[in-house]
Protein backbone atom coordinates (compact mmCIF):
# COMPACT_ATOMS: atom_id res chain seq x y z
CA UNK A 1 0.00 0.00 0.00
CA UNK A 2 1.26 3.54 -0.80
CA UNK A 3 0.49 6.19 1.48
CA UNK A 4 2.03 8.55 -1.14
CA UNK A 5 -1.46 7.79 -3.90
CA UNK A 6 -2.80 11.04 -4.55
CA UNK A 7 -6.26 9.54 -3.98
CA UNK A 8 -5.52 8.13 -0.88
CA UNK A 9 -6.74 11.36 1.36
CA UNK A 10 -10.00 12.00 -0.74
CA UNK A 11 -10.64 7.87 -0.48
CA UNK A 12 -10.18 8.17 3.48
CA UNK A 13 -12.57 11.14 3.69
CA UNK A 14 -15.33 9.47 1.72
CA UNK A 15 -15.17 5.77 3.92
CA UNK A 16 -15.08 8.14 6.91
CA UNK A 17 -18.49 9.77 5.26
CA UNK A 18 -19.66 6.19 4.67
CA UNK A 19 -18.86 5.53 7.74
CA UNK A 20 -20.18 8.14 10.10
CA UNK A 21 -23.36 7.87 7.94
CA UNK A 22 -23.73 3.51 8.52
CA UNK A 23 -23.01 4.26 12.41
CA UNK A 24 -25.99 6.74 12.25
CA UNK A 25 -27.99 4.61 10.73
CA UNK A 26 -27.18 1.07 12.61
CA UNK A 27 -26.20 2.38 15.28
CA UNK A 28 -29.42 1.33 17.28
CA UNK A 29 -29.49 -1.74 16.03
CA UNK A 30 -25.99 -2.95 16.75
CA UNK A 31 -25.71 -1.84 20.49
CA UNK A 32 -29.60 -3.22 20.90
CA UNK A 33 -28.30 -6.63 19.34
CA UNK A 34 -24.91 -6.44 21.63
CA UNK A 35 -26.46 -5.00 25.16
CA UNK A 36 -29.20 -8.48 24.36
CA UNK A 37 -25.80 -10.27 23.79
CA UNK A 38 -23.65 -9.03 26.73
CA UNK A 39 -26.51 -7.43 29.41
CA UNK A 40 -23.62 -4.77 29.82
CA UNK A 41 -24.31 -1.70 28.34
CA UNK A 42 -20.81 -0.11 28.69
CA UNK A 43 -18.95 -3.57 27.17
CA UNK A 44 -21.44 -3.33 24.63
CA UNK A 45 -20.31 0.65 23.77
CA UNK A 46 -16.18 -0.15 23.89
CA UNK A 47 -17.74 -3.30 21.10
CA UNK A 48 -18.92 -1.05 19.22
CA UNK A 49 -16.45 1.65 19.45
CA UNK A 50 -13.56 -0.32 18.11
CA UNK A 51 -15.36 -2.31 15.24
CA UNK A 52 -16.32 1.14 13.95
CA UNK A 53 -12.45 2.10 14.15
CA UNK A 54 -11.45 -1.59 12.72
CA UNK A 55 -14.34 -0.58 10.32
CA UNK A 56 -12.63 2.48 9.40
CA UNK A 57 -9.13 1.02 8.45
CA UNK A 58 -10.78 -2.16 6.76
CA UNK A 59 -13.00 -0.39 4.20
CA UNK A 60 -10.15 2.05 3.64
CA UNK A 61 -8.94 -0.49 2.41
CA UNK A 62 -10.60 -2.92 0.69
CA UNK A 63 -13.93 -0.75 0.00
CA UNK A 64 -17.28 -0.61 2.02
CA UNK A 65 -18.90 -4.07 2.20
CA UNK A 66 -22.50 -4.77 1.30
CA UNK A 67 -23.92 -5.08 4.47
CA UNK A 68 -22.10 -2.88 6.65
CA UNK A 69 -24.24 -3.56 9.72
CA UNK A 70 -24.14 -6.68 9.66
CA UNK A 71 -20.20 -6.26 9.06
CA UNK A 72 -19.90 -3.70 12.04
CA UNK A 73 -22.06 -5.86 14.58
CA UNK A 74 -20.33 -9.16 13.25
CA UNK A 75 -16.66 -7.52 14.00
CA UNK A 76 -18.41 -5.82 17.40
CA UNK A 77 -19.12 -9.35 18.74
CA UNK A 78 -15.87 -10.77 17.80
CA UNK A 79 -13.63 -7.61 19.72
CA UNK A 80 -16.46 -8.46 22.49
CA UNK A 81 -15.14 -11.62 22.67
CA UNK A 82 -11.55 -10.83 22.69
CA UNK A 83 -12.54 -8.36 25.70
CA UNK A 84 -14.74 -11.09 27.94
CA UNK A 85 -11.58 -13.29 27.07
CA UNK A 86 -9.52 -10.82 28.62
CA UNK A 87 -11.55 -9.75 31.31
CA UNK A 88 -13.92 -11.67 32.88
CA UNK A 89 -14.06 -14.24 35.65
CA UNK A 90 -14.35 -17.73 34.07
CA UNK A 91 -18.07 -18.84 35.69
CA UNK A 92 -19.81 -15.75 33.51
CA UNK A 93 -17.50 -16.04 31.05
CA UNK A 94 -18.58 -19.50 29.03
CA UNK A 95 -22.59 -18.71 29.37
CA UNK A 96 -21.43 -14.94 27.56
CA UNK A 97 -19.41 -16.43 25.29
CA UNK A 98 -21.88 -19.37 23.57
CA UNK A 99 -24.63 -16.81 23.68
CA UNK A 100 -22.27 -14.50 21.57
CA UNK A 101 -20.66 -17.26 19.27
CA UNK A 102 -24.50 -18.19 18.51
CA UNK A 103 -25.85 -14.57 17.69
CA UNK A 104 -22.52 -14.25 15.92
CA UNK A 105 -23.04 -16.72 13.46
CA UNK A 106 -26.34 -15.41 12.68
CA UNK A 107 -25.31 -11.63 12.24
CA UNK A 108 -22.56 -13.13 10.09
CA UNK A 109 -25.60 -14.12 7.71
CA UNK A 110 -27.56 -11.17 8.32
CA UNK A 111 -30.01 -12.82 9.73
CA UNK A 112 -30.28 -11.13 12.91
CA UNK A 113 -30.37 -7.87 11.50
CA UNK A 114 -32.84 -8.84 8.82
CA UNK A 115 -36.01 -10.06 11.12
CA UNK A 116 -37.34 -7.17 12.09
CA UNK A 117 -39.54 -8.69 15.35
CA UNK A 118 -35.71 -9.47 16.89
CA UNK A 119 -34.77 -6.04 15.78
CA UNK A 120 -37.07 -4.50 17.28
CA UNK A 121 -37.27 -6.50 20.40
CA UNK A 122 -33.46 -6.01 21.18
CA UNK A 123 -34.00 -1.89 20.93
CA UNK A 124 -37.08 -2.46 23.24
CA UNK A 125 -34.79 -4.46 25.57
CA UNK A 126 -32.13 -1.54 25.24
CA UNK A 127 -35.04 1.27 25.51
CA UNK A 128 -36.58 -0.70 28.77
CA UNK A 129 -33.14 -0.71 30.08
CA UNK A 130 -32.08 3.19 29.86
CA UNK A 131 -35.27 4.13 30.95
CA UNK A 132 -35.44 1.92 34.15
CA UNK A 133 -37.07 3.52 37.27
CA UNK A 134 -33.34 3.17 39.19
CA UNK A 135 -31.83 5.55 37.25
CA UNK A 136 -31.98 9.26 37.87
CA UNK A 137 -34.54 10.91 34.76
CA UNK A 138 -31.71 13.08 33.84
CA UNK A 139 -29.48 9.45 33.44
CA UNK A 140 -31.94 8.08 31.81
CA UNK A 141 -32.54 10.66 29.26
CA UNK A 142 -28.87 10.88 28.63
CA UNK A 143 -28.68 6.74 27.85
CA UNK A 144 -31.06 6.79 25.90
CA UNK A 145 -29.44 9.96 23.53
CA UNK A 146 -26.20 7.67 23.71
CA UNK A 147 -27.19 3.89 23.89
CA UNK A 148 -30.36 4.24 21.94
CA UNK A 149 -29.95 7.42 19.23
CA UNK A 150 -25.99 7.25 19.25
CA UNK A 151 -25.66 10.68 19.81
CA UNK A 152 -21.93 11.46 20.72
CA UNK A 153 -21.89 12.86 24.47
CA UNK A 154 -20.68 16.51 23.05
CA UNK A 155 -24.23 16.26 21.32
CA UNK A 156 -26.14 15.57 24.01
CA UNK A 157 -24.47 18.37 25.89
CA UNK A 158 -24.97 20.92 23.26
CA UNK A 159 -28.69 20.02 23.22
CA UNK A 160 -29.15 20.23 26.98
CA UNK A 161 -26.61 23.42 27.01
CA UNK A 162 -24.81 20.95 29.77
CA UNK A 163 -21.03 21.01 29.85
CA UNK A 164 -19.41 18.34 28.37
CA UNK A 165 -17.75 17.25 31.15
CA UNK A 166 -20.99 17.05 33.21
CA UNK A 167 -22.92 14.57 31.18
CA UNK A 168 -19.56 12.76 30.67
CA UNK A 169 -20.06 12.27 34.10
CA UNK A 170 -23.40 11.17 34.50
CA UNK A 171 -23.32 8.70 31.30
CA UNK A 172 -20.44 6.83 33.56
CA UNK A 173 -22.72 7.36 37.05
CA UNK A 174 -25.14 5.69 34.74
CA UNK A 175 -23.20 2.84 33.50
CA UNK A 176 -21.68 1.99 36.21
CA UNK A 177 -24.94 1.77 38.58
CA UNK A 178 -26.17 -0.68 35.60
CA UNK A 179 -23.48 -3.07 36.03
CA UNK A 180 -23.04 -2.84 39.43
CA UNK A 181 -26.62 -3.00 40.32
CA UNK A 182 -27.77 -5.24 37.98
CA UNK A 183 -30.02 -2.97 36.00
CA UNK A 184 -32.04 -5.71 33.75
CA UNK A 185 -32.00 -4.88 29.29
CA UNK A 186 -35.49 -6.83 29.52
CA UNK A 187 -38.72 -5.77 28.53
CA UNK A 188 -40.88 -5.82 31.75
CA UNK A 189 -43.59 -8.52 32.55
CA UNK A 190 -47.07 -7.69 32.03
CA UNK A 191 -47.68 -6.69 35.55
CA UNK A 192 -45.12 -4.03 35.08
CA UNK A 193 -45.10 -3.08 31.43
CA UNK A 194 -47.85 -0.35 31.43
CA UNK A 195 -46.19 1.83 34.69
CA UNK A 196 -42.64 1.12 33.18
CA UNK A 197 -44.13 2.16 29.65
CA UNK A 198 -45.18 5.43 31.47
CA UNK A 199 -41.82 6.25 32.38
CA UNK A 200 -40.55 5.15 28.92
CA UNK A 201 -43.31 7.40 27.57
CA UNK A 202 -42.02 10.31 29.94
CA UNK A 203 -38.50 10.26 28.67
CA UNK A 204 -39.55 10.16 24.66
CA UNK A 205 -41.74 13.24 25.13
CA UNK A 206 -39.06 14.67 26.95
CA UNK A 207 -36.20 14.06 23.78
CA UNK A 208 -39.29 15.56 21.68
CA UNK A 209 -40.15 18.62 23.43
CA UNK A 210 -36.38 19.14 24.16
CA UNK A 211 -35.67 18.74 20.41
CA UNK A 212 -39.20 21.25 19.29
CA UNK A 213 -38.49 23.83 21.85
CA UNK A 214 -36.96 27.11 20.28
CA UNK A 215 -33.82 27.16 23.25
CA UNK A 216 -30.39 28.15 21.73
CA UNK A 217 -29.00 24.41 21.00
CA UNK A 218 -27.75 22.98 17.56
CA UNK A 219 -30.59 23.05 14.99
CA UNK A 220 -29.72 19.76 13.47
CA UNK A 221 -29.31 17.50 16.85
CA UNK A 222 -32.70 18.97 17.77
CA UNK A 223 -34.57 17.86 14.40
CA UNK A 224 -32.17 14.89 15.08
CA UNK A 225 -33.83 14.71 18.42
CA UNK A 226 -37.26 15.03 17.06
CA UNK A 227 -37.54 12.01 14.74
CA UNK A 228 -35.67 9.81 16.92
CA UNK A 229 -38.11 10.05 19.67
CA UNK A 230 -41.40 9.65 17.16
CA UNK A 231 -38.91 6.49 15.88
CA UNK A 232 -38.71 5.16 19.19
CA UNK A 233 -42.09 5.99 20.13
CA UNK A 234 -42.94 4.11 16.88
CA UNK A 235 -41.13 1.17 18.45
CA UNK A 236 -43.25 1.25 21.74
CA UNK A 237 -46.61 1.22 19.91
CA UNK A 238 -45.60 -1.70 17.94
CA UNK A 239 -45.08 -3.78 21.19
CA UNK A 240 -48.36 -1.89 22.85
CA UNK A 241 -50.82 -2.49 20.25
CA UNK A 242 -53.26 -2.10 22.77
CA UNK A 243 -52.46 0.50 24.95
CA UNK A 244 -54.18 3.91 23.42
CA UNK A 245 -51.86 5.99 25.29
CA UNK A 246 -49.03 4.80 22.93
CA UNK A 247 -50.66 5.88 20.45
CA UNK A 248 -51.67 8.60 21.66
CA UNK A 249 -48.11 10.30 22.08
CA UNK A 250 -46.83 8.82 18.38
CA UNK A 251 -49.84 11.25 16.85
CA UNK A 252 -49.36 13.85 19.40
CA UNK A 253 -45.18 14.02 18.35
CA UNK A 254 -46.25 14.05 14.78
CA UNK A 255 -49.16 16.25 14.61
CA UNK A 256 -46.44 18.75 16.81
CA UNK A 257 -43.61 18.17 14.25
CA UNK A 258 -46.13 18.80 11.31
CA UNK A 259 -45.98 22.63 13.05
CA UNK A 260 -41.88 23.14 12.86
CA UNK A 261 -41.83 23.95 9.34
CA UNK A 262 -43.60 27.15 10.56
CA UNK A 263 -42.80 27.84 13.90
CA UNK A 264 -40.08 30.10 13.16
CA UNK A 265 -38.61 32.86 10.90
CA UNK A 266 -35.83 31.83 8.69
CA UNK A 267 -33.63 34.22 11.26
CA UNK A 268 -35.05 32.10 14.28
CA UNK A 269 -37.74 34.75 15.76
CA UNK A 270 -40.66 32.98 16.74
CA UNK A 271 -44.09 32.63 15.10
CA UNK A 272 -47.20 32.27 17.01
CA UNK A 273 -49.83 29.88 16.26
CA UNK A 274 -52.37 31.97 15.31
CA UNK A 275 -49.79 34.25 12.64
CA UNK A 276 -48.02 30.55 11.23
CA UNK A 277 -47.96 30.31 7.50
CA UNK A 278 -50.03 27.08 7.53
CA UNK A 279 -49.14 26.12 3.48
CA UNK A 280 -45.52 25.73 5.01
CA UNK A 281 -47.23 22.48 7.25
CA UNK A 282 -46.54 19.60 6.70
CA UNK A 283 -49.87 18.03 5.34
CA UNK A 284 -48.41 14.69 5.30
CA UNK A 285 -47.63 14.40 8.58
CA UNK A 286 -50.80 15.93 10.07
CA UNK A 287 -52.86 13.17 7.95
CA UNK A 288 -50.26 10.87 9.52
CA UNK A 289 -50.85 12.09 13.05
CA UNK A 290 -54.82 12.22 12.30
CA UNK A 291 -54.89 8.39 11.21
CA UNK A 292 -52.67 7.55 14.27
CA UNK A 293 -55.05 9.25 16.77
CA UNK A 294 -58.03 7.43 14.94
CA UNK A 295 -56.02 4.52 16.06
CA UNK A 296 -55.86 5.49 19.18
CA UNK A 297 -59.36 6.57 20.39
CA UNK A 298 -60.57 3.38 18.69
CA UNK A 299 -59.46 1.25 21.76
CA UNK A 300 -61.76 4.12 24.12
CA UNK A 301 -59.39 4.49 26.83
CA UNK A 302 -58.76 8.34 26.72
CA UNK A 303 -55.32 9.75 28.03
CA UNK A 304 -53.25 12.83 28.88
CA UNK A 305 -51.24 12.55 25.53
CA UNK A 306 -54.47 11.42 23.33
CA UNK A 307 -56.23 14.43 24.44
CA UNK A 308 -53.13 16.43 23.50
CA UNK A 309 -52.98 14.90 20.36
CA UNK A 310 -56.96 15.61 19.45
CA UNK A 311 -56.25 19.70 20.43
CA UNK A 312 -52.85 19.60 17.83
CA UNK A 313 -55.17 17.72 15.55
CA UNK A 314 -57.87 20.01 15.51
CA UNK A 315 -55.50 23.01 15.18
CA UNK A 316 -53.77 21.10 12.25
CA UNK A 317 -57.27 20.92 10.64
CA UNK A 318 -58.42 25.09 10.87
CA UNK A 319 -56.95 25.91 7.25
CA UNK A 320 -56.90 29.97 8.76
CA UNK A 321 -57.24 30.39 12.44
CA UNK A 322 -60.22 31.97 12.44
CA UNK A 323 -61.68 28.52 11.49
CA UNK A 324 -60.41 26.75 14.67
CA UNK A 325 -62.62 25.13 16.72
CA UNK A 326 -62.10 26.36 19.87
CA UNK A 327 -65.23 25.25 21.43
CA UNK A 328 -63.93 21.17 20.79
CA UNK A 329 -60.38 22.30 21.95
CA UNK A 330 -62.21 23.65 25.12
CA UNK A 331 -63.76 20.54 25.90
CA UNK A 332 -60.73 18.81 25.29
CA UNK A 333 -58.66 20.81 27.82
CA UNK A 334 -61.04 20.41 30.16
CA UNK A 335 -60.90 16.82 30.07
CA UNK A 336 -57.67 17.08 30.20
CA UNK A 337 -57.71 18.89 33.41
CA UNK A 338 -59.88 16.94 35.06
CA UNK A 339 -57.74 13.92 34.02
CA UNK A 340 -54.02 15.46 34.93
CA UNK A 341 -54.59 18.89 36.03
CA UNK A 342 -51.59 20.46 36.84
CA UNK A 343 -51.52 24.29 36.67
CA UNK A 344 -49.66 24.15 33.22
CA UNK A 345 -52.52 22.11 32.14
CA UNK A 346 -55.39 24.71 33.95
CA UNK A 347 -53.33 27.58 32.04
CA UNK A 348 -53.35 26.56 28.65
CA UNK A 349 -57.28 25.89 29.49
CA UNK A 350 -57.45 29.38 30.57
CA UNK A 351 -56.33 30.28 26.95
CA UNK A 352 -58.68 28.46 24.93
CA UNK A 353 -61.62 30.06 27.16
CA UNK A 354 -60.18 33.09 26.31
CA UNK A 355 -61.61 32.08 22.50
CA UNK A 356 -64.45 30.94 23.50
CA UNK A 357 -66.08 32.97 26.41
CA UNK A 358 -63.96 36.29 25.78
CA UNK A 359 -61.02 37.91 27.83
CA UNK A 360 -62.74 39.35 30.52
CA UNK A 361 -63.70 35.33 31.81
CA UNK A 362 -60.75 33.75 31.05
CA UNK A 363 -58.63 36.72 32.74
CA UNK A 364 -61.10 36.74 36.00
CA UNK A 365 -60.20 32.67 36.56
CA UNK A 366 -56.84 33.79 35.85
CA UNK A 367 -56.80 35.76 38.95
CA UNK A 368 -58.92 33.54 41.21
CA UNK A 369 -58.18 30.10 42.34
CA UNK A 370 -54.03 29.64 42.94
CA UNK A 371 -52.72 29.74 39.59
CA UNK A 372 -50.74 32.72 40.39
CA UNK A 373 -48.67 31.76 43.16
CA UNK A 374 -48.24 28.33 41.34
CA UNK A 375 -47.01 30.13 38.36
CA UNK A 376 -45.50 33.38 39.53
CA UNK A 377 -41.94 32.15 37.87
CA UNK A 378 -43.62 30.95 34.58
CA UNK A 379 -43.18 32.62 31.20
CA UNK A 380 -46.41 31.84 29.94
CA UNK A 381 -48.40 32.95 32.51
CA UNK A 382 -47.40 36.08 32.19
CA UNK A 383 -47.59 35.96 28.18
CA UNK A 384 -51.72 34.86 28.65
CA UNK A 385 -52.08 37.76 31.23
CA UNK A 386 -50.25 40.17 29.06
CA UNK A 387 -51.74 39.19 26.28
CA UNK A 388 -55.74 38.76 27.86
CA UNK A 389 -54.90 42.61 29.37
CA UNK A 390 -53.65 43.94 25.98
CA UNK A 391 -57.59 42.55 24.69
CA UNK A 392 -59.06 44.34 27.82
CA UNK A 393 -57.33 47.87 26.59
CA UNK A 394 -55.59 47.97 29.85
CA UNK A 395 -51.93 48.41 28.11
CA UNK A 396 -49.99 49.95 31.45
CA UNK A 397 -50.58 46.36 32.79
CA UNK A 398 -50.39 44.44 29.79
CA UNK A 399 -46.76 45.85 29.34
CA UNK A 400 -45.46 45.12 32.85
CA UNK A 401 -46.57 41.51 32.40
CA UNK A 402 -45.02 41.15 29.17
CA UNK A 403 -41.83 42.81 31.05
CA UNK A 404 -42.20 39.84 33.60
CA UNK A 405 -43.34 37.17 30.96
CA UNK A 406 -39.60 38.11 28.88
CA UNK A 407 -37.60 37.57 32.05
CA UNK A 408 -39.18 34.19 32.87
CA UNK A 409 -38.98 33.11 29.17
CA UNK A 410 -37.34 29.86 28.65
CA UNK A 411 -35.10 30.44 25.57
CA UNK A 412 -33.66 33.14 23.75
CA UNK A 413 -36.16 33.62 21.13
CA UNK A 414 -39.06 33.67 23.23
CA UNK A 415 -37.25 36.08 25.47
CA UNK A 416 -36.97 38.58 22.77
CA UNK A 417 -40.35 38.02 21.10
CA UNK A 418 -41.76 39.09 24.93
CA UNK A 419 -39.56 41.94 25.04
CA UNK A 420 -40.56 43.11 21.68
CA UNK A 421 -44.58 42.82 22.64
CA UNK A 422 -43.08 45.01 25.79
CA UNK A 423 -41.19 47.76 23.82
CA UNK A 424 -44.40 48.52 21.60
CA UNK B 1 -26.73 -11.82 42.06
CA UNK B 2 -27.21 -11.26 45.67
CA UNK B 3 -28.94 -8.20 46.96
CA UNK B 4 -29.02 -6.52 50.82
CA UNK B 5 -32.72 -5.35 51.30
CA UNK B 6 -32.33 -3.24 54.18
CA UNK B 7 -35.67 -2.10 56.26
CA UNK B 8 -36.21 1.27 57.33
CA UNK B 9 -38.84 2.93 59.32
CA UNK B 10 -39.65 5.04 62.43
CA UNK B 11 -39.25 2.99 65.22
CA UNK B 12 -41.50 5.01 67.38
CA UNK B 13 -44.75 4.88 65.35
CA UNK B 14 -46.72 2.10 66.21
CA UNK B 15 -47.59 1.50 62.46
CA UNK B 16 -43.96 0.39 61.54
CA UNK B 17 -43.23 -1.31 64.85
CA UNK B 18 -46.31 -2.38 66.75
CA UNK B 19 -46.38 -3.19 70.53
CA UNK B 20 -46.11 -7.22 71.02
CA UNK B 21 -49.50 -8.55 71.72
CA UNK B 22 -51.59 -6.56 69.50
CA UNK B 23 -53.28 -7.41 66.32
CA UNK B 24 -50.61 -5.49 64.10
CA UNK B 25 -48.09 -7.33 65.55
CA UNK B 26 -49.66 -10.32 64.77
CA UNK B 27 -50.96 -9.66 61.24
CA UNK B 28 -47.14 -8.00 60.36
CA UNK B 29 -45.32 -11.41 62.00
CA UNK B 30 -47.92 -13.21 59.81
CA UNK B 31 -46.82 -10.83 56.86
CA UNK B 32 -43.16 -11.66 57.42
CA UNK B 33 -43.86 -15.72 57.46
CA UNK B 34 -45.50 -15.50 54.74
CA UNK B 35 -42.71 -13.54 52.92
CA UNK B 36 -40.17 -16.57 54.15
CA UNK B 37 -41.99 -18.93 52.63
CA UNK B 38 -43.01 -17.36 49.46
CA UNK B 39 -39.16 -16.38 49.27
CA UNK B 40 -38.10 -19.45 50.09
CA UNK B 41 -34.63 -20.57 49.54
CA UNK B 42 -33.67 -16.97 47.54
CA UNK B 43 -33.40 -16.03 51.31
CA UNK B 44 -29.44 -16.50 51.85
CA UNK B 45 -30.13 -14.27 55.33
CA UNK B 46 -32.25 -12.11 56.97
CA UNK B 47 -32.60 -10.85 60.97
CA UNK B 48 -34.84 -8.63 62.75
CA UNK B 49 -32.68 -5.63 64.64
CA UNK B 50 -33.61 -4.12 67.78
CA UNK B 51 -34.30 -0.91 68.24
CA UNK B 52 -31.41 1.90 67.84
CA UNK B 53 -32.19 3.03 72.01
CA UNK B 54 -30.01 -0.44 72.87
CA UNK B 55 -27.42 0.02 69.92
CA UNK B 56 -23.95 0.82 70.58
CA UNK B 57 -21.61 2.54 68.40
CA UNK B 58 -17.52 2.00 67.92
CA UNK B 59 -15.00 4.09 66.38
CA UNK B 60 -11.20 3.32 66.53
CA UNK B 61 -9.36 6.33 67.80
CA UNK B 62 -5.30 6.37 67.91
CA UNK B 63 -5.38 2.74 68.04
CA UNK B 64 -8.41 2.36 71.16
CA UNK B 65 -11.76 1.60 70.33
CA UNK B 66 -14.01 4.57 71.62
CA UNK B 67 -17.93 3.83 72.22
CA UNK B 68 -20.65 5.36 72.70
CA UNK B 69 -24.31 4.99 73.35
CA UNK B 70 -26.84 4.97 70.61
CA UNK B 71 -26.96 4.75 66.94
CA UNK B 72 -24.19 6.21 64.60
CA UNK B 73 -26.54 8.85 62.94
CA UNK B 74 -29.95 10.18 64.90
CA UNK B 75 -32.38 10.11 61.74
CA UNK B 76 -35.90 10.10 61.73
CA UNK B 77 -36.40 6.40 60.00
CA UNK B 78 -33.64 3.70 61.07
CA UNK B 79 -32.62 0.29 59.85
CA UNK B 80 -35.26 -2.21 61.23
CA UNK B 81 -33.82 -5.36 59.81
CA UNK B 82 -32.70 -6.90 56.70
CA UNK B 83 -32.50 -9.83 54.13
CA UNK B 84 -29.71 -11.14 51.85
CA UNK B 85 -31.08 -12.52 48.71
CA UNK B 86 -30.39 -14.49 45.36
CA UNK B 87 -31.75 -12.48 42.68
CA UNK B 88 -31.55 -12.51 38.86
CA UNK B 89 -31.06 -8.72 38.35
CA UNK B 90 -32.89 -5.40 40.17
CA UNK B 91 -36.58 -6.19 39.13
CA UNK B 92 -36.52 -8.83 41.19
CA UNK B 93 -35.01 -7.63 43.83
CA UNK B 94 -37.13 -4.95 43.53
CA UNK B 95 -40.48 -7.07 43.37
CA UNK B 96 -38.65 -8.83 46.78
CA UNK B 97 -38.40 -5.85 48.49
CA UNK B 98 -42.27 -4.54 47.27
CA UNK B 99 -43.34 -7.66 49.27
CA UNK B 100 -41.51 -7.39 52.32
CA UNK B 101 -44.97 -5.98 54.61
CA UNK B 102 -43.17 -2.83 55.95
CA UNK B 103 -42.81 -2.17 53.04
CA UNK B 104 -46.02 0.11 53.15
CA UNK B 105 -45.13 1.71 56.40
CA UNK B 106 -41.59 2.41 55.79
CA UNK B 107 -39.20 1.93 53.03
CA UNK B 108 -36.43 -0.69 51.66
CA UNK B 109 -33.19 0.07 50.34
CA UNK B 110 -32.04 -2.42 47.64
CA UNK B 111 -28.14 -2.44 47.89
CA UNK B 112 -26.66 -4.78 45.51
CA UNK B 113 -23.50 -7.00 47.20
CA UNK B 114 -20.32 -6.57 46.14
CA UNK B 115 -18.47 -9.78 44.63
CA UNK B 116 -15.60 -10.72 45.04
CA UNK B 117 -14.99 -13.81 43.35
Amino acid sequence: MSGSNPSEPARADAVSAEVSKVVGEQWSRVMANLVSALGDLGAAEDAAQDAIETALETWTRDGIPDNPGAWITTVARRKAIDRIRRDKKRTEKSETLANLDLRSADAIHGDVLKDETIVRDDQLRLIYGCCHPALAVEAQIALTLRAVAGLTTPEIASAFLLPEATLAQRLVRAKKKIRSAGVPFKIPDDAELLSRTQAVHKIIYLLFSEGYSASDGDDLIRVELCDEAIRLGRLVADLLTDDAESFGLVSLMLLTQARRPARTTSDGALVLLAEQDRTLWDHDLIAEGTDVLDRALRRANPGPFQIQAAINALHGEAVTADQTDWEQIELLYRRWVALAGTPVVALNHLVAVSMVDGPQEAFDRLDAGELPTALATYGPYWALRADLLTKLGKAKEATAAFHLAAQHAGSAPEREFLQNKANN
Amino acid sequence: MKYALLIYGDENSAAVSPAPDTPEFATMIGGYMAFGEQAGSKILAGEALHDTDVSTTVTVVDGAAVTTDGPFAETKEQLGGFYILECEDLDEAIAWAAKIPTAATGRVEVRPVQSYE
